[in-house]
This record gives C-alpha cells, structure tokens and sequence, in this order.
C-alpha cells in the first residue's frame, strides 16, 4: 500500500493485467512513442504519460503504437477482441469518438447480440473526458451520456485513484466492451492504493459520504466537488449522502432509490452537457420510483447547454463548481 | 504533580489522526473507578469509551462534547481533591504546550507512528505490527477468520504501554501472503510459529481470537515450551458449533449492504458497524486472492458446517496458564463453549458483549490479558 497517482494507479493496473494474461494488448497513439522515429522508444506513453513503461516491459509485440486513424484502430481492437485478444484501446480524447462511433456502437457493442450470445468483445476503450484543461469545445466534452444510451457498452467514470486501478482491472476480465473514461484534470490527484491487484464490481454504486438531509448523485471528478461541498455544510448542520455511481451502465438505480428515500432530498451533480445527460436520466429515475418520497423539487448541477468555452474565465464559469453545488444543496435543504 | 493524570485522545488503529468527544460519562468532580466509562470517543471507523486507568476524581473536562481534537491531545484531567485548582490550570497548560512542540517536532522528522513490517515466515510472507518495548516475553495477537491486526485497536496500544506486543496478519488476510496452501489449522499453527522464530521469541503470551484462538492453542500443543500464556477469545477449537451462515456470509458477500449485515452479527450492539469498516473489509476482499484464501481456510477448518478441530479437552496436557473470554452474547460460536475446556482454566463470560469481545468490551480483555502475562 502507498499512495498512488490517478494515472500510477491505472498505469498499475495494465502492467498487472498484462503480467497475468499473455492476451492483453495496448494500443493507441503514442501509447509508447516515437514509433519508427529515431531516438527513445518508450517516449510518450500516451499524451499524458498513463501507459509510460508498458513498452520497455512487455514489447511492441503486445504495446502498439497506432496512425491517427481512430476508425482504423477502434476497429482492429474490436476485432482483435472477437478474435482472442483483450485490447486496451487508447482514443486519445472522447471528442474523437465521432470518427470511429460505428465501430463502437453497432459492432463491438452488438457482436454478442448478433451472434447468438456466443462472441464476446473483450474490449476496453479508455479515452480522457471533461473540461478545465483550457483545451477548447473539441477536446473537453464528457460525451458519456452517448455511450450510456447504447445497450451492450459498459461505461465507467472513475473517481479516485483507489476507484480507477480497481475498475480498470475489472474492465479488462470483463467480457463485454468497456469503456473507461479518465477525466484529464485527475491525473495527479493521489491516494492510498493497494500494490496487489483487486476488482471493483461493476453496477455498485459507493457512497463516499452518508447522511441523512441531502442525496447528492456525482460522477467522476464531480463527486470530489460533491465531498467537499459535503464536508463543508455537515459543519453547518446540513448532512449529505454522496452517491458515486461507478458505472452509468449498469447503473446501481437500487442504490440511488434506496438513498433518496432515506433523505428526502435529490441533487445531481453531472459535468456533461445539461440535455440528455445523467442529470436527466437519474432526475426521471426518482420522479418516476420515489416521487413520494421527496420533500422537495430534484436540483440538478450542470454546465449550461453550450460548447466548453476555451476563454479560461468562461470555461471556469462553465464547470460545475462546489459553490453552485453547495448552492443547490442548500436550496433543496429548504435555506 | 505526580497526582495528577491525564486523560488524553487514544490511538485506535493505525489510520486514526483524531476523534470527536461524543458524550461525557464521568461529569467534574465525578469518582471514577479503575476501567470505569470516562467518555465516549467517535472516530470514522467506530464508536468506543475511554477507560479510566486509574481510581480517582475527574477533576476537569477539557474536552467540550462535540470537538474533534488529534491522537494525544488532553481531554481531561484527574487528580486528587487537594490538588487546587491552579495547580490543574498550571498543569493543563504545561501539557498543551509540550504537546503542541511535541507534535510540530514529529511532523518536522516526519515520526510517530509505529508502522507495520512485513517478515519471512519460513517462505510466507508475514505483516506485523510491533509496539511497546519489555523485558522477558512478548504478546502476540492473532486475530480470526477474515480479520487483520487492527482487531486489536483498542487492544495493542494499550498493552503496549507496559509490553513488547505484536499483532500480526494471518496467510491469506490482511497485506500477508494470500497463498494458504493447505489452509487446515496445523498449516497456520506452524506458520505463526515460524514467524515467533524469525522474530527470534522464544517465548511468547499468545492471545487468539476466533480461528486466531484455535492456532494458538495448535501452536502451544505443537511447542509448549514456546508459549508462556494462552488467552483463548471467543475461540474457535473448543467445541464443535461455528455460525456457517456467518463464515459463508463473510466469504460470500460483495456488496456493501451485504457485508454490513454480516459484520453486525459479530457485535452485540450492531450500531457499531460503521461504514468505514464495512468499506475497509470490502477493500480487503478486492484483492486478488483473497476469496480462494478464505474459501480455502473455511473449507478445511470449518468443513461440513462444523469445527474440524476441537482441542479443549487436550489443554489438560499442558502446564502454561490459559483462560478463556467470551462476550455473553457471542452469535457465532456460543459461550457455552468456554465450558468445554479442564476446570484450571479459567472462564471469563462478558455480559454486552457479541464474538468482537476484545473490541467491545476492551479494558475488561485488556485487564484480563494483564493479569495471566503478571502470573
């Protein structure tokens, strides 16, 4: 046990992966680096150093750097996938996924359901999500509402460090396709984490905090917001739930329910775009199978409907903050 | 000043910094007798009262119910009745300056805390924690079927403040080895042996809770002339009854309602189940290797729904002094074990307490303890 980095813990949890079974594979651009180029070989490890290593341990046999060509490499991991292999495929930025959607949405995610249950697609896709990097509408969307919308794709939003080695290590045993989403302002946060592998079943929500006043629901970087904020307001007599979903699909709807019938109260917390988001979705959820249960109306914390701006003043206006959510927890406290 | 005492924030746990003041049970100018309840103490993981270590007047509160205050700082204060009162503002202060410097100081060196040690027990992998220091034979602590040594948080400190005590993680728990290989209780006897002789002790004060309990009356069979004491707790190897559903439960359970319904059979009052050991015991049955471990375990010792081993009728064969704690309302394995061993040993039953009597009823087993390590 030491304290790891987000990107250690996942760097860890591929090393460990592929120590222990000969079919795992990554893949992406400038997964290792400088490909055919002159000078060092394992330069990179992809544009933010999280598979820095693989390269020099486990050879370009099994750590490939790629073209730019997200339709070409999406699909050769999926149908190395169907073939035998687990890939874990690199899609530098969730922006990208327009290029190479079909190959994640109506073959990898549809292979088992096409085929008589009986091919699997052993795949994961991590790709880097959410705004705050000053990089602009094109590279700072989270997008993971669209692949939450698809049956047949697992999607998961990590929150931590210890969360991100145990969920990677999971997403790759698991059978169906994964995405794994890495929100690029993390990287450096650290924590305790194991140094054994370990899995962290997905479908099972964490509550990071438990109260009895306020359900907060958060994803991703989103429920460190939301601890903080928590944190604070028990200081002030509000005491608040914080509910990490883990994965959008599945989603631990039991355990959402279950938190807002004990405490009345319902705020999402949810850094995609407001329509059609996971604000949306879980804001139904509970008005449909615990509206008897609120004391008052769902707030729901979300960036306006608009393209990240690159303007770092607006960009910051644009991220949930914790005072918008302390705001909105307040407001549903009845203050 | 040797009168006076003071009652400070105690260490429960390696990962506790500090506690929050729950309730006060002893009020200013209250007699408290020697283990008597002084306060109760919160902290992320559980809820527990501070013991008394003396007879005596509480003479002041420092602590206000409510404050959250570091491991260390001065709660209160008790001394006799003609200590004066300035004399108890001049000692409140002295105390908190030295405690203040003292804290910067260990922050500056980057100090404090005992840190656990990992050993080679003759080719497995053994993490331990060591505290206090003695002359003449240490105690070791070893916990029971999916536990580690901080099962013994309100136990090794205080033990540590008068002997060398040593609580260790079992194979296949805690950050040891997860490979059993066998997993009967002859396998881990001897390798709680050979960890007594890679820490060269020739002697040691054996303390067992649980399965913990029966390893350590295997080990004192096996080498007699190794063990100065046994203290059976709640143990496992004294009858033929264990609550499968438990250790099936334990093995089985994944998610965190599960596992909270598991843990609070092994308390008397439930609500000591905190979210925080639930996620760290959840955390540890993550890892790789675990659920194969205690299936293993479970599968041999506990085989067919029933203990494989029952040994008390065999501690007529040895000469070392031994008792045996239950708390009253054990769930697990029943109290009415603790009669199935030879009229020498002596039987404490717990009244409150359920199979986690070391941490519910803590002074009582710390005494206890005390008292057959004195003989």
């Amino acid at each position: 046990m030491s304290k790891k980095s987000f990107r250690q813990a996942i760097n860890e949890a591929l090393a460990q992966e592929m120590r222990r079974d000969p079919t795992v594979i990554v893949m992406g651009e400038d997964n290792a680096g400088g490909m055919g180029a002159p000078g060092e070989d394992d330069a990179w490890g992809g544009v933010l150093g999280v598979t820095k290593g693989l390269m020099p341990e486990f050879g370009r046999e099994r750590v490939l750097d790629t073209p730019i060509s997200e339709s070409a490499f999406i699909g050769a991991a999926v149908g190395a996938a169907a073939t035998g292999l687990r890939p874990v495929a690199e899609l530098m930025f969730v922006d990208f996924l327009g290029v190479c959607f079909d190959q994640i949405f109506n073959q990898a995610g549809k292979f088992k359901y096409m085929f008589g249950g009986k091919a699997v697609t052993p795949v994961v896709i991590r790709t880097m999500y959410g705004a705050g990097f000053r990089a602009a509408s094109q590279h700072s969307q989270c997008l993971y509402p669209i692949f939450t919308h698809i049956p047949g794709l697992k999607v998961v939003i990590p929150s931590s460090p210890y969360e991100a080695k145990g969920l990677m290590i999971q997403a790759i045993r698991d059978d169906d396709p994964v995405i794994f989403l890495e929100h690029k302002v993390m990287y450096d946060d650290e924590e305790e984490v194991p140094d054994e592998p370990y899995t962290i079943p997905f479908g099972e929500a964490n509550l990071t905090r438990e109260g009895e006043d306020v359900t907060i629901v958060a994803f991703g970087r989103m429920v460190n917001f939301s601890n903080e904020v928590a944190d604070k307001l028990a200081k002030d007599g509000i005491s608040c739930t914080v509910v990490d979903p883990r994965t959008t699909s599945p989603l631990d709807t039991d355990t959402i329910l279950e938190c807002v019938e004990e405490t009345g109260r319902l705020v999402v917390v949810d850094e995609a775009s407001p329509r059609c988001n996971m604000a949306t979705d879980i804001s139904a959820l509970v008005a449909q199978e615990a509206f008897g249960a609120l004391k008052a109306p769902i707030k729901m914390v979300t960036p306006p409907h608009t393209p990240v701006p690159f303007s770092p003043q607006l960009e910051d206006l644009y991220i949930p903050s914790p005072e918008k959510i302390e705001a909105a927890v307040r407001a549903v406290a009845g203050e | 000043m040797t009168n006076i005492h003071p009652i400070v924030m105690p260490k429960w746990g390696l990962a506790m910094a500090e506690g929050t003041v729950v309730e006060w049970h002893t009020g200013e100018g209250g007699e408290v007798a020697k283990g008597g309840d002084l306060l109760d103490i919160e902290t992320t993981k559980i809820t527990n009262a501070v013991e008394s270590a003396h007879n005596g007047l509480l003479r002041r509160q420092v602590a206000a119910e409510g404050a959250t205050l570091p491991v260390g700082a001065l709660l209160a204060v008790m001394a006799e009745p003609e200590v004066s009162e300035a004399e108890i503002d001049a000692f409140i202060a002295a105390f908190n300056e030295t405690f203040e410097a003292e804290a910067a100081a260990a922050e500056e060196a980057g100090t404090g805390d005992p840190e656990p040690e990992t050993i080679d027990a003759d080719g497995t992998a053994i993490n331990l924690l060591r505290m206090g220091d003695s002359e003449g034979p240490p105690i070791v602590l070893i916990h029971g079927f999916g536990g580690d040594l901080n099962n013994w948080m309100f136990n090794q400190p205080m033990l540590a403040e008068r002997h060398r005590v040593y609580a260790l993680d079992l194979p296949g728990h805690g950050r040891s080895a997860k490979d059993v290989g066998a997993g009967d209780l002859a396998s881990l006897s001897a390798t709680l042996l050979s960890t007594l002789d890679a820490l060269e002790i020739e002697s040691a004060h054996l303390a067992g809770h649980s399965l913990g309990g029966a390893i350590a009356l295997q080990a004192a069979l096996d080498r007699p002339e190794q063990v100065a004491s046994l203290t059976l707790v709640a143990s496992a190897g004294l009858g033929p009854d264990i609550d499968m559903d438990y250790i099936e439960g334990f093995v089985r359970a994944g998610r965190r309602k599960e596992m909270k319904q598991v843990l609070q059979a092994l308390f008397a009052d439930p609500g000591l189940v905190s979210r925080d050991m639930v996620e760290e015991l959840l955390k540890y049955k993550r890892l790789d290797g675990v659920e194969r471990a205690l299936t293993a375990i479970a599968g041999t010792v506990f085989a067919e729904g029933r203990q494989a081993n029952v040994l008390g009728h065999r501690l007529h064969e040895l000469d070392t002094p031994a008792q045996v704690i239950w708390g009253a309302e054990d769930r697990i394995i029943p109290a009415a074990h603790a009669k199935e061993t030879p009229a020498t040993v002596k039987a404490h039953i717990l009244e409150g307490a359920g199979h986690m009597v070391h941490m519910e009823k803590a002074g009582e087993v710390n005494a206890l303890i005390e008292e057959i390590v004195a003989r």
